[in-house]
């Protein structure tokens, strides 16, 4: 169960091997995008975060970039700051420089503008290119996986084929030592009596029953029926009646190993196995909590056809759909759709699904990766924008 | 035998369309090992949901054997279960008791 991954200083694994440009705030995303569209090897980090919020959700951005700039897939990091936002910029490089990659700031005020920050970014990241092109990729395990899930787009498809048959995968990449992360807690409403039985504990179970508690109260408080957006327009199109019957789907993806730990959104897993993180369904911001996490590939679920992929995580497309499958070649990466038509077992497909795992970790690309639709990003807030 | 529909628990009372299901025609449910058949008395589309026996109004809603919801209208045999004659329980903001 090998595969070549780039092994950090720090131990952590990529799968990948690019320089990160990472906006500190929303003001910096042109000049962040235009420097890493200079160089070949650069992705950028952009969002809409990091100014005029209130303090609990200024920490959740000076947290979320730190995770998104330790992630093993980033060989190094340049941090692009406007200079007068509310983000902690000194304490994101710290703590990335911290993990033993390098890190530079750039900063446009005192820079003098766009155009010379691009231009003088631009070198710097060049530079950083060149020697993250210098590292080989070594023999790595399954072990040294850390596995995001995820499902979109869903119908009633996703959990009948490619949501257990990922659970399966879930519990291959934890019975060979990795690790997996689970997230979407508005997809746990109605479903987490089940997933609080396959905690480690009973204290951890009420943690997962408390957790989807306080989602559900988030939602509830806009005083009205979440149905339209959750489920979506699109999933009650395919079929999904009630948060109820989506959940029980979704919750699929995990599989049956027991839940180690329940961690804040973007917040990295210090235990290996399988763990819950706070996040909501939504992809910009559930892809980027997992990068957060620490994730170094992710497997994502559709039933209509999910196009969204992520700069620097490869984001395997998975359906249970044959008419998606057909309509959507360009963004399925593998169709288990075998499962429910009767001639492909879960154990079989969720094998399937494991072995392309480590392809995609080995260096395969992804259709979201080589179609370029690897924009879905942004960071969950907690509070309002004031 | 090929199916038409699924059921996830015997216990279900609605089955998963896995192809278009006309009005009138008999529908080959599975469920597990076995399979039942239903008549359908509506026509129901790929991944769509049919009631397998006549649900009263009020009636929880089955399936994967847990309650995915509340019916707000009887839905006889065979006929389509949706959004249109079930309710959701949980995320009922419109409830709320202020």
């Amino acid at each position: 169960m090998e595969f070549m991954g780039y092994r950090r200083s720090n131990g952590s694994v990529g799968t990948r091997n690019y320089v990160g440009v990472l906006a500190t705030v929303v003001c910096a995303n042109e000049t962040a995008a235009s420097i890493a569209d200079k160089v070949d090897g650069a992705v950028s980090f952009t969002h809409q975060q990091g100014c005029c919020q209130t303090p609990v959700d200024v920490d959740r951005v000076t947290n979320t970039l730190i995770g998104l700039g330790r992630n093993p897939n980033l060989a190094a990091v340049l941090l692009v700051s406007l200079g007068c936002e509310s983000t902690n910029v000194a304490r994101v490089a710290e703590e990335i420089r911290a993990s033993g990659k390098r890190v530079e700031t750039i900063v446009v005020q005192p820079t003098g503008g766009y155009f010379r920050t691009v231009a003088e970014g631009a070198l710097l990241v060049q530079d950083m290119v060149m020697e993250a092109s210098q590292v080989q990729r070594t023999p790595c395990t399954a072990a040294d996986l850390v596995l995001g899930l995820k499902c979109g787009s869903s119908d009633t498809t996703s959990g009948l084929g490619p949501n257990p048959a990922l659970g399966f995968a879930t519990d291959l990449t934890v019975g060979h030592g990795g690790s997996v992360v689970l997230g979407e807690v508005t997809e746990f409403i109605g479903a987490e009596h089940i997933l609080a039985r396959h905690a480690k504990d009973e204290a951890m179970g009420q943690k997962i029953v408390d957790l989807v508690a306080r989602m559900e109260a988030r939602a509830m408080s806009a005083g009205c029926d979440i149905r339209g957006g959750q489920p979506t327009g699109g999933n009650i199109k395919g079929g999904l009646t009630t948060i109820e019957e989506k959940s029980l789907g979704a919750i699929a993806k995990a599989g049956t190993a027991p839940i180690q730990a329940v961690y804040e959104y973007g917040e990295q897993p210090t235990v290996k196995g399988l763990v819950v993180m706070d996040s909501p369904g939504r992809e910009p911001e559930l892809l980027t909590g997992l990068a957060s996490a620490g994730c170094n590939v992710i497997c994502f679920t559709t039933g209509l056809g999910a196009p969204q992929g992520f700069p620097f995580v490869p984001v395997i497309k998975i359906t249970g759909n044959e008419r998606t499958q057909e309509r959507l070649r360009d963004h399925i990466d593998l169709s288990v759709s075998g499962v429910i038509d009767g001639t492909e077992t879960l154990p079989q497909a969720g094998q399937r699904i494991f072995d392309e795992m480590l392809r995609v970790a080995n260096g395969k690309g992804t259709k979201a990766e080589l179609s370029g639709y690897t924009r879905a990003m942004d960071i969950y807030m907690i509070g309002p924008v004031i | 035998m090929k199916r038409d529909a699924i059921m996830l628990r015997p216990e279900d009372n609605v089955a998963t369309a896995l192809r278009d299901l006309e009005e009138g025609s008999v529908a080959v449910v599975g469920v597990m090992e076995d399979c039942r058949e239903v008549t359908m008395g509506q026509t129901v589309n790929y991944g769509h949901k049919f009631a397998v026996r006549d649900i009263a109004q009020g009636e929880d809603v089955l399936k994967y054997g847990e309650v995915i919801g509340r019916a707000t209208a009887a839905i006889p045999t065979g006929t389509h279960a949706h959004v249109h004659n079930i309710e959701s329980l949980r995320g009922r903001g419109d409830r709320k008791v202020a």
